[in-house]
């Protein structure tokens, strides 16, 4: 077989070789998609390694929780979490329950209530139970900006220094608890 | 009748959020510069359109604060600055060169070199001809010759 030949066989097959390595790496996209190790979508946090921004917030009225001051997010002493919610908001009602399990095992988790109107964010509590050490209202959605906020539920934890160190965009599920913020806890513990 | 469904369901996005008179502010030159600056800056939540195009709360929040910032006097370049230190380098809809975005810039130049390369080399076989016959093909060509 002279050199041409073998050049014009590798030519036939080349597009489908290329074919076959995007098919795979297609494949490897939606694979990572299912098991939660790839998201498109997922665009990391500009504030990850910088000092948290300060929030002076109104409390909200009606559900007997001071609101928090700004060194609450400056020096926190320990890790703590910043949680933006809404009782408007459903994936909230779905993270709800592993708030209230943080809070349960002792972690301080500071409220943001976003774009909210304070009786329905009293009643949400009522109804759902009450996980935050204090809370703020963001009325005007102006605090979330500041955090770099998407959407509610967002959940940022700041290390004891009020370092952001990890943000979650999204409701929390039990994996995200387990797979990712008990480490981090235990480590800025 | 399925025009007009089309119609209706374009109608919304060609009106646009920009043109909303409540938001817009009262000065000319500081709405037009408050526009411009804008339309650099992604809407996070529908990712392709930049937040003067989008309907979505979000950026109707963002725009307000871009007209705020506008007429508190601060220049484009702070403005920008100011949103890209909450959300990062996706919030510019024209992403900045470091050298995390190097290679998605450099990509034109790079396939363009390529695609040259590519013609040069064949344009330079086309001049040299066809190579000369092999002792092997020479010997073939003879016996087939001999054969007819």
């Amino acid at each position: 077989m002279s050199a041409g030949t073998v050049r014009r066989r590798a030519l036939v097959w080349a597009p489908l070789g290329l074919m076959a390595a995007g098919g795979a790496g297609f494949w490897a996209m939606l694979r990572g998609m299912r098991d939660g190790s790839y998201d498109p979508r997922g665009v990391p946090s500009a504030l990850i390694g910088r000092a948290a921004p300060g929030l002076a917030l109104p409390p909200v009225e009606g559900t007997g929780l001071p609101p928090f001051p700004p060194e609450a997010l400056l020096s926190p002493g320990g890790p703590v979490l910043v949680n933006f919610w809404a009782s408007w908001c459903v994936p909230c009602v779905v993270e709800h329950p592993q708030l209230m399990a943080l809070r349960r095992r002792g972690v301080r988790i500071l409220g943001v209530n976003y774009k909210d109107k304070p009786a329905d964010a009293a009643r949400f509590l009522e109804r759902h139970g009450n996980p935050f050490q204090a809370l703020g209202a963001d009325a005007e959605g102006r605090g979330g900006i500041e955090y770099g906020l998407y959407g509610v539920p967002e959940t940022y934890l700041l290390d004891r220094e009020g370092v952001v160190r990890w943000r979650w965009a999204g409701p929390m599920t039990p994996d995200t608890v387990s797979a990712e913020l008990d480490v981090l806890l235990r480590r800025h513990a | 009748m399925r025009r007009l469904i089309l119609a209706l369901v374009l109608l919304p996005s060609l009106a646009g959020a920009v043109g909303r008179p409540s938001e817009m502010l009262p000065d000319p030159a500081a709405e037009a510069r408050a526009q411009s600056i804008g339309r650099e800056l992604r809407c996070m939540v529908c990712q392709n359109q930049s937040i003067e195009d989008s309907e979505a709360d979000l950026a109707r929040d963002l725009r307000r604060l871009v007209r705020e910032r506008v007429v508190a006097g601060d220049s484009d370049g702070a403005v920008v600055e100011w949103l890209h230190a909450r959300y990062g380098d996706f919030v510019l809809l024209r992403p900045p060169f470091n050298w995390v975005t190097a290679p998605l810039w450099a990509m034109p130049v790079i396939v363009l070199g390529l695609g040259g390369l590519a013609v040069w080399r064949m344009r330079r076989r086309a001049a040299a001809g066809p190579a000369p016959l092999s002792d092997e093909e020479r010997a073939r060509l003879s016996a087939l010759e001999r054969e007819s």
